[in-house]
């Protein structure tokens, strides 16, 4: 047996070693990301510190921003301010007419013995920037834990459905956009009432995935969201059919949509306030409450949240 | 102190509040919107490499991980990504340290240039394990740039450290 020397300076644990912990480490928190989504609450502890720093780097973009908004001609302004005013009034009266038919739809619903829509309202977010991720849709907005923004509520522009809010940080939020690769939303055909699932494709476009060689589908046909998910409510718009590829190589047609809404380009959003959630009828509620009871629930990702009825 | 073979002057002592800044400094330029155009450098990456060339002492594998995991966090990607690519860099740019520190600044930078390519790579290797979207070959154009501006870098970086110029007839040395 040969006895090591006594170690002259003190360097801590080899290179190697600390090597394979570090590593065994960073593999370690990328499964347990990937696959349990349990680490939230250190992303929100380490976005303590990187939200102050991050804020600071875009200043000089904000303050490029202000500059430019502040030289924008006069003249433009004043036009861009007489649109405004003449959109308004159109829109004004547009309102007054689909207050009243939605009153008369209320009205009708209730005579019909159909529950009512739940109305739709919610905050406005301005978005801060994009996820430096070459490889994700999202993008960051200004509302967070403070303004009551939880995971898994519906954005909108003044168009049509935006995203979802996928995670929420005590500042601000992450929002995935509908055409990032993992965001799917259940939608409707405006034309023929039929429903369908739209998945983002990671590249700006989305595709309608499924549907039969001979599905009556068009190009041009809008999309609405079907509020099928409990997520989305119903009837705002979310794509456009631009291209159908009926290849018999294949079971489905294949289907791209371009998303109505701005949105790989826009300032500000909505942030619409979560659905309140539908009651189960009465046997599935006990069947849900039992299974519940057996195992124990899963999940922080607000998916489809059904509250078990008391 | 270490000398290297273009530049036999003695560097002073580095303070490590300037190795601080000079990190968070590359945090914020990766913060920075810019960093969304294609072939812009991954600022952190390269000056976590640089100090783990010059002070492996004082950069190592810990600060790399913590700062992969702010970077992660401010990404919105997968927690440890960053983190693993850092580290990975840190430990080449330490095991390497005494070699590439004995090569003028081009041929320094030739020897950076594979552990840049690196981090990219760990991060390409990642996303193709988790089933995202391949990006384009402008993704691996960061690490060309970075690997140009290495000379400059260094310049900059040990510009605290040089000793002022002034000879004492008394003492030559």
């Amino acid at each position: 047996m040969d006895e090591q020397p006594p170690p002259f300076f003190k360097r801590g644990p080899a290179p190697l070693a600390l090597l394979s912990f570090y590593v065994a480490l960073a593999l370690a928190l990328l499964v347990v990301d990937a696959r349990f989504q349990t680490l939230e609450v250190l992303r929100q502890a380490l976005s303590m510190f990187t939200h102050p720093v991050q804020s600071l780097a875009h200043l000089p973009a904000q303050f490029l921003d202000n500059a430019r908004s502040y030289f924008a001609s006069a003249a433009r302004l004043q036009t861009e301010s007489a649109e405004l005013q003449r959109g308004r009034l159109e829109h004004a009266a547009m309102l007054q007419r689909s207050q009243h038919v939605e009153a008369e739809n209320e009205r009708l619903r209730k005579l019909l013995g159909v529950k009512e829509r739940q109305q739709v309202s919610g905050q406005v977010a301005r978005i801060l920037y994009s996820a430096r991720d070459p490889y994700a849709r999202r993008v960051i907005v200004d509302k967070g834990q403070q303004d009551r923004v939880i995971a898994g509520q519906p954005v909108v522009d003044d168009i049509g459905i935006v995203g979802q809010v996928t995670r929420v940080f005590p500042f601000v939020a992450e929002v995935t956009l509908i055409t990032d690769k993992e965001q799917a939303v259940p939608v409707q055909v405006v034309r023929t009432g039929m429903r369908s699932v739209v998945f983002g494709l990671g590249n700006g476009e989305l595709e309608l995935r499924f549907m039969p060689l001979n599905a009556d589908i068009r190009s041009g046909d809008v999309l609405v969201t079907s509020g099928l998910d409990g997520i989305f409510p119903a009837g705002f718009p979310v794509a456009k059919v631009v291209h159908i590829a009926s290849d018999t190589t294949y079971t489905f047609a294949q289907i791209r949509c371009a998303p109505v809404a701005g949105v790989e380009h826009f300032s500000e959003v909505m942030i619409l306030d979560p659905r309140p959630p539908v009651a189960l009828p009465e046997e599935l509620a006990e069947e849900v409450a039992g299974k519940n009871a057996a195992t124990s629930p899963k999940g922080t990702r607000a998916k489809k949240k059904r509250p078990k009825k008391d | 102190m270490q000398t290297s073979y273009s530049s036999s002057r003695i560097l002073l002592p580095v303070r490590p509040w300037f190795i601080g800044c000079s990190l968070l400094l590359a945090l914020l330029l990766n913060f920075l919107p810019t960093s969304v155009w294609p072939g812009v450098p991954d600022w952190l990456a390269l000056v976590i490499v640089f100090w783990s060339v010059r002070e492996p002492r004082l950069v190592g594998m810990g600060l790399a991980f913590l700062l992969g995991l702010a970077m992660d966090v401010a990404d919105a990607s997968l927690l440890g990504q960053h983190a693993l690519a850092y580290v990975l860099a840190a430990y080449g740019g330490a095991a390497l340290s005494r070699r590439i520190l004995w090569f003028p600044l081009g041929q320094q930078a030739l020897q950076v240039f594979p552990l840049l390519l690196l981090v990219q790579l760990v991060q390409f290797t990642v996303w193709a394990m988790v089933g995202a979207d391949l990006p384009g070959m402008a993704y691996f154009l960061g690490p060309f740039l970075a690997t140009f501006l290495w000379p400059l870098l260094t310049l900059i970086l040990l510009l605290p450290q040089h000793q002022p110029v002034d000879r004492d007839e008394n003492r030559p040395l």
